[in-house]
């Protein structure tokens, strides 16, 4: 065992943390108002925070996954919404083309993803077809040198934003998820509809949005693998996504305690800190104990999905377990600022209010808990 | 013993919940969105004799009992939280304290006008510095000939701003701490009264939480209420009875999203079968209903408690404790079982479980809920 950061991985984090700081706090009210970080991502972009993983040979940085995962961690510290904006762009919006696209296509996408010029997003659930991800409906119909595509997407994070967005479609109904065929859609195309943008309870500031796909013409070029292939391209990148959710989480869970740490100290209630009570201070290292067991279960499966070896369960536990103690710790410090936290003067409502999603998206928890149930009796 | 609610409690909650479905609901996600109070529902609850439940009717109140009223909280914050607790400051924290402290003039001037709804009223407590900790309020009432001076702010005051009538706590007698503190009845427009910064909260919404300003305010003398250094008594009392109120919104919400979810886990389809058809989904549901169970009938215990002149304060604290911590967890569940969907507003869900979190602060937060308890445990 080895428990301790590269160099490399270091200056990574103090990069990503000097930049969280500087340019994405102060942004941060204009995010809640449900204005889009563009200009952050692009100049994440000119820092090579787009690309981390992706080899220099298509303008990535070639860094390594745990280097990915720490700037993830550090940004949703920061902000949860820039932290989900990355984690989607990689891990199910740039690597699906990186791993399974032609040479053509990778050359024609991933230097543009990689750099941020590009912003990628990926279209997967339907309204019916949410955890049962292979009951999707949008169908592609092949004609000639293209097919057509009809049908709707919902909950797309990036949607209307993403430049290129890893559309899934049935060209074979009777196929059920073995029918599914992956496409590269360009945000441009005619018949390609940006519908209702969610009003959520949380991450203000990422765009989520409904896709309606009407008689969209897809050249054959742009099909992602083979036909049928599309389920299997969609899963091969869960674990990487499972594991960015799982980052998002860890981080949104260590804002919430080191500011909760921070206030019980200054506050004083009975003449003494509030932290000198055992309700607190109890409070505060059953926190600390869960968001340590998080942090090193996010960095297990990181280290597991770096060296290419079979991380499916450790990914799973590290989302359940992370997205757990992000919901409890957020609620848990909203406690220990009393009503001041139940405020918009204080950042740990809006802690409150992010953590419950990453429960919910990449695999909800009970998701999470098939899978690994299943790893552990097969 | 017998648990079964008489028919008149069973009549007050079915009265409400029609009220509640028709007139609160249809509202309650657009008044929080806009952080919007809507005087016409409290207008509406006046109309009903919601206003004065357990007031006697010479005092303009329906002579129920403070069961009753919690049903009737319970019943409004399954579908708005808010309204819930606009009601049970109104009742609670500014009626009960008149009732049980104000002479009969006070009464008449003041506890009337609230039980028929025609005024609303709040309570003036908490300081920036004091919180859990109210001994420590800054806040001075200087007696000048027959008026009291008051100057200092109060926080976090739920009805802040609509409210025509405060019970207001502060020091009479800065040198004998607890036993210097005198409770006031002020009136909203009494010089020197102004209303502060409005909050903006992550839930409540469409109940306003403000700021009060006392400048140089001039109180008449005969509206202190009770003793002079009597108010830290008064404050604790008011407490005690005003968990039940939070405690009874603390079951509503959690029954409003345990509804939700039962609806939504018939309904939703996945893997050709509806959701509630999983283990993981239906054992969700049950341990939400017994936590709901549990809270309802520490509650209403409370409630049957003070109704009948029995000693309810380790019982309240209990009530709200459990209500609280039942409320948070039910909700954050719900939002789990309509998935993505929960965190959208298009349902409700996401609503409640923003809701739910106060109920674990105000009143008391669940730490004082186990102070409170675990003296009484060992004294």
């Amino acid at each position: 065992m080895e428990l301790k950061f590269t160099e490399e991985q270091l200056m990574m984090r103090n990069m990503v943390r000097d930049f969280a700081k500087t340019e994405i706090e102060p942004f941060i009210e204009k995010m809640e108002q449900g204005e889009f970080p563009r200009e952050i991502l692009k100049k994440m972009g000119e820092l090579g925070l787009m690309g981390i993983t992706v080899p220099e040979q298509y303008g990535g940085s070639e860094m390594d996954f745990t280097s990915y995962v720490i700037a993830i961690n550090e940004l949703s510290k920061v902000s949860a919404v820039v932290g989900v904006i990355l984690s989607v762009h990689t891990s199910v919006g740039t690597n699906p083309i990186l791993y399974f696209g032609t040479e053509q296509q990778k050359n024609k996408y991933i230097p543009k993803l990689a750099t941020g010029e590009y912003l990628g997003a990926f279209c997967l659930t339907e309204p019916s077809a949410g955890s049962d991800a292979g009951a999707l409906k949008t169908k592609a119909v092949k004609k000639d040198d293209h097919y057509v595509l009809n049908g709707s997407k919902v909950f797309i994070t990036n949607g209307g934003e993403a430049d290129v967005n890893i559309v899934f479609a049935s060209t074979d109904p009777s196929q059920g998820s073995r029918g599914i065929t992956a496409f590269i859609v360009e945000k441009d195309t005619p018949g390609f509809i940006v519908g209702k943008d969610e009003q959520k309870m949380g991450l203000h500031g990422s765009r989520t949005v409904q896709l309606t796909f009407e008689d969209m013409k897809i050249p054959v070029e742009n099909r992602l693998g083979e036909e049928g292939e599309g389920f299997k391209i969609a899963m091969a990148n869960l674990n990487t996504g499972r594991i960015g959710i799982a980052t998002q989480a860890l981080g949104i869970a260590e804002a919430a305690f080191e500011a909760a740490v921070e206030y019980s100290k200054e506050r004083v209630q009975f003449g003494k800190p509030i932290a000198a009570n055992q309700g607190v201070g109890f409070k505060l290292a059953d926190m600390g104990t869960a968001v340590e067991a998080a942090k090193l279960l996010v960095y297990r499966a990181a280290s597991l999905r770096e060296q290419g070896l079979p991380c499916g369960k450790e990914a799973s536990m590290a989302k359940l377990f992370a997205s757990k103690t992000a919901v409890e710790v957020a609620i848990e410090a909203v406690q220990v600022f009393g009503g001041y936290g139940y405020t918009e003067d204080y950042p740990v409502e809006r802690y409150f209010r992010d953590a419950k999603i990453t429960e919910i998206y990449e695999g909800t928890s009970e998701i999470q808990r098939i899978v690994i149930a299943k790893h552990l009796t097969n | 013993m017998n648990f079964q609610l008489s028919e008149e409690h069973e009549m007050i909650r079915k009265m409400v919940r029609d009220f509640a479905e028709k007139e609160v609901a249809p509202t309650a996600a657009d008044r929080d969105e806009e952080e919007r109070f809507d005087r016409g529902i409290f207008d509406k609850m006046a109309e009903l004799g919601l206003t004065g439940i357990p007031w006697p009717e010479e005092y303009g109140g329906i002579g129920s009992d403070y069961l009753a009223y919690c049903i009737a909280v319970e019943e409004l914050s399954r579908v708005c939280a808010s309204t819930g607790v606009t009601l049970s400051a109104h009742t609670s924290l500014a009626g009960w304290p008149i009732f049980k402290y104000g002479n009969e003039e006070q009464k008449q001037k003041y506890l009337r006008p609230m039980a028929e709804g025609t005024k609303i009223g709040g309570y003036g407590l908490t300081e920036a510095g004091s919180g859990s900790d109210a001994g420590g309020m800054k806040t001075t009432a200087k007696l000048d000939g027959d008026h009291y001076v008051l100057n200092g702010s109060k926080i976090f005051i739920t009805n802040g701003g609509i409210a025509d009538i405060y019970v207001v706590f502060a020091v009479t007698d800065p040198e004998s701490k607890h036993k210097g503190t005198s409770a006031f009845i002020v009136e909203a427009d009494f010089p020197g009264f102004s209303v502060g910064k409005k909050e903006r909260k992550l839930g409540i919404r469409s109940s306003p939480t403000t700021e009060i300003i006392f400048d140089n305010c001039r109180i008449p003398k005969e509206n202190l209420l009770g003793e002079e250094g009597q108010g830290f008594i008064i404050a604790m009392k008011t407490l005690d009875g005003g968990r039940n109120g939070i405690a009874a919104q603390a079951v509503g919400i959690a029954q409003g999203a345990l509804d939700a979810s039962v609806n939504y886990a018939k309904e939703r389809v996945q893997f050709g079968k509806p959701i509630v058809a999983n283990q993981g989904v239906s054992f969700k549901l049950a341990d939400m209903a017994t936590s709901i169970e549990a809270s309802r009938l520490l509650t209403y215990q409370a409630a049957w408690l003070e109704s009948n002149g029995l000693s309810y304060g380790k019982e309240s604290a209990m009530a709200k404790l459990m209500a609280g911590d039942t409320a948070m967890k039910v909700t954050t569940e719900a939002v789990q079982v309509f998935g993505g969907y929960g965190y959208t507003k298009d349902y409700p869900v996401e609503r409640y479980m923003r809701d739910a979190k106060i109920t674990q602060i105000y009143e008391g937060t669940q730490e004082i809920q186990r102070l409170v308890i675990s003296r009484m445990l060992t004294k």
